[in-house]
């Protein structure tokens, strides 16, 4: 099968690569350009723990094809953390023991930074709401909860 | 910078710690949240191969042939395998111990491949190389499988019966041990005896009995079973896998494969979850034949679909259970009656399930029957207190029952009853200290349970749930470095932030900070045999070789402060941190002492291996619900939830309360919604995330905790484990709430909507206004 040829930028770098039609962008992410941050839980839309934006979109990168990222903004979990450091959400995620295994984490953590995003100050009904398409079988989403909402000035 | 925490402690014990209790960051933590470990599908190696499976579409089928030679053409497939590939056992009977059961080996093979016979929807079949996934995933459909497809038996009670479909042509019946040579499903057929049954009947006043059923459920962790295996010219075999425990895996794979242990090294890689069911080995020995046939290394990822249709669920169950009290509200005697689909091949964790059935309660006089069953589902295996969850449902709800027939408060009736010290639990073990009445106690005394609930088609329960633990085999190794920090090297996989419960244990040892350890997960090649991350034992066992480990390394420093002193070891101690001559005179802390060690006699490595045999101690689990029930949709919603657990010494109390909500949540999953669910032909209609549906962060109230401090005296520092207990009482504790909600008794796990509103339309007007 023919490759396609795709530009994007991935965390802000600009990234050229070769993909055939049918691979998602979750396969091309983690086992071709290696941003295994980005986890694979079922492959059919329903963990989350592939979670990534696309020009700033929270999406599911199993259910993205790898050629629509052309011209695309891809923002993985590697890219949370800048040189300064870890981002408040990671921080927070430590403080409140948000992970056990830690395979849904970062799935949680770009979730969670593209709430954030779009709603500055949610209250937890919204946050459990926003973080429904990210399976935890761990933690019992408590300190997930928790996390998030202490990194919004939120938590109780 | 520590961690923060929300939850309640009660202590019980008097002693005082300097690290252990306290909330340390994990050491893996940066790690976790920067995308950085490494998982199993992962693992990247030069020239990789990628492997794909083939699964049965039909859950009971004889093999009459494969063709793979269309596939094995397919441009870029390196090897087809079927299980004519592996080699026989060395006899029908071979067994090995897994650490938490022994298990046949031919069983262990025919389930990674199958070989005349298809047991289940989603046995395997035959796998493939390839250079790509893709190519891999079309090589599958090129594969022709003839089958004579067999009438398949799904649930328990009917595979019992004498004219069920028979799984296993050559599989006969034992009886208490003994083989009957009848032919039947029914595996194993065991008895425990307490007292005298029928006189504790005899003695009862008021008698209370259930059936319940609980569907298949599984442990539902988010990361898919994979492994990636090297096969070396020189005959020598590395296995990547995530796994639950690295030593269990090698002897998996190399019983298998036909190898010695010596010959297969296993890395664990980071585990994305297990909670019982990544202790068998699935896909690593079919990836290992694929490289040693290609020369290539070989990496196989299962499909969600895959790891519910082909990896080891719980098994679903028939439960009864017989309870008589006297006037005084005590028990006279109990009656259970369990049977367990063991899926497949026999061997499942009933035997568990009659440990735990009367474990909460004195009971003078019981009888427990059980079954090991097989039934045309994957073969079961452990999932969080294996066996608990299934007898805790039938049990609890038989004790409010009592409770109500005796006009008693129902927790006031359970701690009349309470097991404690020297009670003989009914398979014979009699009870070390434990906390059961506290946790009861606490929970009485909770804010949750003296605050009023008020609103229609609202109610409340509470239930208690047990596990046993285990104790099992750990190692752990401990390099002196000159600035004082400390390399620990552990044998368990860490699941759940036990890197760090390991480490404080070796660092209160020595008077350390956490951070000053640096604990690292080792394989089969760079730390002692270790048994598997289950049983709730790792935060114990593993814990309690590394306080052996650091015992080790003290005694090494007392020897290296008396050559710098120039003095015998025996004029020197370790008090509070630091080492210190007999009288007092001279005194070097930890680290000072440790930039010496190069100057007198070079590296200091101390070692801990432990397996404790008695003294674990079980942890007991309380809960209280609120829930309210729509009656319409008969949907049920959590209002507001709380675990209670005895952990006998929290030494990570965040890592804890993360154990007592993530096991009370997978509780109210197989309380509401989760369930295997069968079609006539035996298969799994909702084999995906979508529709087996675990809960979600918006199903959820938060889980408020209180942890319960019962020291155990059977560990240097009262750790009971608290990894499972958590999973049993959110079934009883929600039927009891739906029952106090809306009036209606359900006895079948999941309480699905649909089930909840069927038994309203038939509930009495009398029996909902109570």
């Amino acid at each position: 099968m023919s490759k396609i040829h795709v530009r994007c930028t991935i965390n802000g770098d600009p990234q050229e690569f070769l993909c055939e039609a049918r691979q998602s962008l979750l396969e091309v992410l983690s086992e071709e350009l290696g941003f295994t941050g980005t986890k694979e839980g079922c492959n059919d839309g329903n963990c989350g723990a592939c979670s990534i934006t696309l020009d700033g979109v929270l999406v599911d990168s199993c259910l993205v094809l790898a050629v629509e990222a052309e011209g695309k903004q891809v923002a993985t979990v590697e890219g949370v953390a800048g040189p300064e450091g870890l981002h408040p959400l990671q921080q927070k995620f430590l403080e409140h023991a948000a992970l056990q295994c830690g395979i849904c984490t970062p799935g949680f953590l770009v979730a969670s930074k593209a709430l954030l995003e779009a709603k500055p100050n949610p209250t937890e009904h919204e946050v459990r709401h926003w973080l429904a398409g990210n399976l935890c079988r761990c933690t019992g989403y408590d300190k997930i909860v928790r996390a998030v909402l202490d990194v919004a000035g939120q938590e109780k | 910078m520590t961690a923060s925490g929300n939850g309640k402690i009660r202590d019980f014990g008097d002693r005082t710690f300097k690290v252990v209790g306290t909330r340390p960051i994990r050491h893996d933590g940066a790690d976790k949240v920067t995308g950085r470990a490494v998982y199993g599908a992962d693992v990247q190696l030069p020239g990789m191969l990628f492997g794909q499976v083939l699964r049965s579409p039909h859950a009971h089928a004889r093999i009459r042939s494969i063709d793979t030679s269309k596939a094995a053409a397919l441009p870029g497939v390196r090897s087809v395998i079927t299980g004519a590939d592996l080699p026989a056992p060395a006899s029908a009977d071979e067994m090995i111990d897994l650490g938490e059961g022994p298990a046949r080996v031919k069983y262990l093979r025919d389930n990674v491949l199958a070989t005349d016979k298809i047991l289940y929807r989603g046995h395997a079949v035959a796998a493939v190389a390839a250079t790509s996934l893709h190519v891999a995933e079309e090589a599958l459909l090129m594969i022709a499988v003839d089958y004579e497809v067999l009438a398949p038996v799904v649930d328990v009670l009917t595979a019992m019966k004498q004219d069920a479909p028979q799984l296993h042509d050559g599989m006969t019946t034992r009886v208490f041990g003994e083989d009957t040579g009848k032919k039947s499903n029914i595996a194993a057929q065991m008895r425990d005896e307490l007292g005298d049954i029928k006189k504790g009947f005899e003695e009862a006043t008021h008698i209370a009995e259930t059936e319940v059923h609980t569907a298949t459920v599984h442990q539902g962790y988010i990361e898919p079973h994979n492994g990636t295996a090297q096969w070396s010219q020189d005959g020598s075999l590395t296995i990547w896998t995530s796994t639950q425990g690295a030593f269990t895996a090698q002897k998996q794979i190399a019983a298998i494969l036909g190898l010695t242990v010596g010959r297969v090294r296993v890395i664990p890689t980071e585990i994305g979850g297990g909670f019982g069911g990544k202790i068998p080995s699935y896909v690593e020995p079919a990836a290992a034949l694929l490289s040693q046939k290609t020369g290539h290394s070989v990496k196989i990822v299962m499909t969600r679909t895959d790891t519910f249709e082909g990896t080891g669920p719980t098994p679903g169950s028939c439960v009864r259970v017989k309870i008589g009290v006297d006037g005084a509200g005590k028990i006279t005697a109990g009656e259970a009656w369990i049977a367990f689909e063991s899926g497949a091949y026999p061997g499942c964790p009933v035997g568990a399930a009659t440990m735990c059935v009367f474990a909460c309660y004195k009971f003078p006089n019981a009888v427990v029957d059980s079954f090991d069953v097989v039934v045309n589902k994957p073969r079961s295996f452990a999932y969080r207190a294996p066996g608990s969850t299934h007898v805790a449902f039938a049990v609890e709800k038989v004790m409010d029952e009592l409770a109500e027939k005796l006009g008693r408060d129902p927790v006031q009736f359970r701690l009349d009853n309470i097991a404690e010290e020297g009670v003989r639990r009914s398979d014979g073990v009699v009870y070390p200290r434990i906390g059961a009445r506290e946790c009861l106690e606490v929970v009485r005394d909770s804010d949750h349970y003296k605050s009023a609930l008020e609103g229609p088609n609202r109610g409340r329960g509470v239930a208690l749930g047990y596990w046993f633990n285990v104790g099992l085999k750990s190692s752990v190794t401990a390099s002196v470095n000159a600035d004082g920090t400390v390399q620990l090297v552990e044998g368990s996989t860490d699941i759940g932030g036990t890197r760090t419960s390991i480490a404080m244990q070796f660092a209160e040892t020595l008077g350390l900070a956490a951070h000053d350890i640096n604990p690292s997960v080792g394989d089969t090649s760079t730390v002692g045999y270790t048994d598997v991350t289950g049983g709730s034992r790792v935060t114990y066992a593993t814990g309690w070789a590394a306080y052996e480990a650091a015992e080790d390394v003290k005694r090494q420093m007392i020897e290296r402060a008396a050559m710098v002193w120039e003095l015998d070891a025996d004029q020197v101690e370790y008090h509070n941190g630091a080492f210190r001559t007999l009288d007092g005179s001279k005194s070097i802390g930890f680290k000072a002492l440790a930039g010496k060690i190069d100057d007198t006699g070079g590296t200091v490595v101390g070692q801990g291996a432990v397996d404790p045999a008695a003294g674990v101690g079980g942890s007991f689990s309380a809960n209280i619900a609120d829930v309210e029930v729509d009656r319409e949709t008969g949907k049920v919603s959590i209002l507001r939830y709380t675990a209670v657990q005895d952990a006998g010494k929290a030494i990570h109390p965040s890592y804890v309360e993360g154990q007592m909500q993530g096991g009370s949540v997978q509780g109210i999953g197989w309380a509401l919604n989760e369930e295997y669910s069968y079609t006539d032909e035996g298969r799994m209609a909702n084999p995906t995330f979508l529709d087996y549906r675990i809960p979600t962060a918006l199903d959820l109230p938060m889980i408020e905790t209180i942890i319960v401090e019962v020291p155990n005296p059977g560990h240097p520092y009262g750790v009971r484990g608290v990894g499972e207990a958590s999973i049993a009482p959110p079934p009883p504790t929600i039927c009891a709430a739906i029952k106090n909600a809306v009036g209606v008794n359900l006895t079948e796990l999941p309480m699905r909507p649909d089930r909840v509103a069927a038994a309203l339309k038939v509930a009495k007007p009398s029996i909902v206004a109570g």
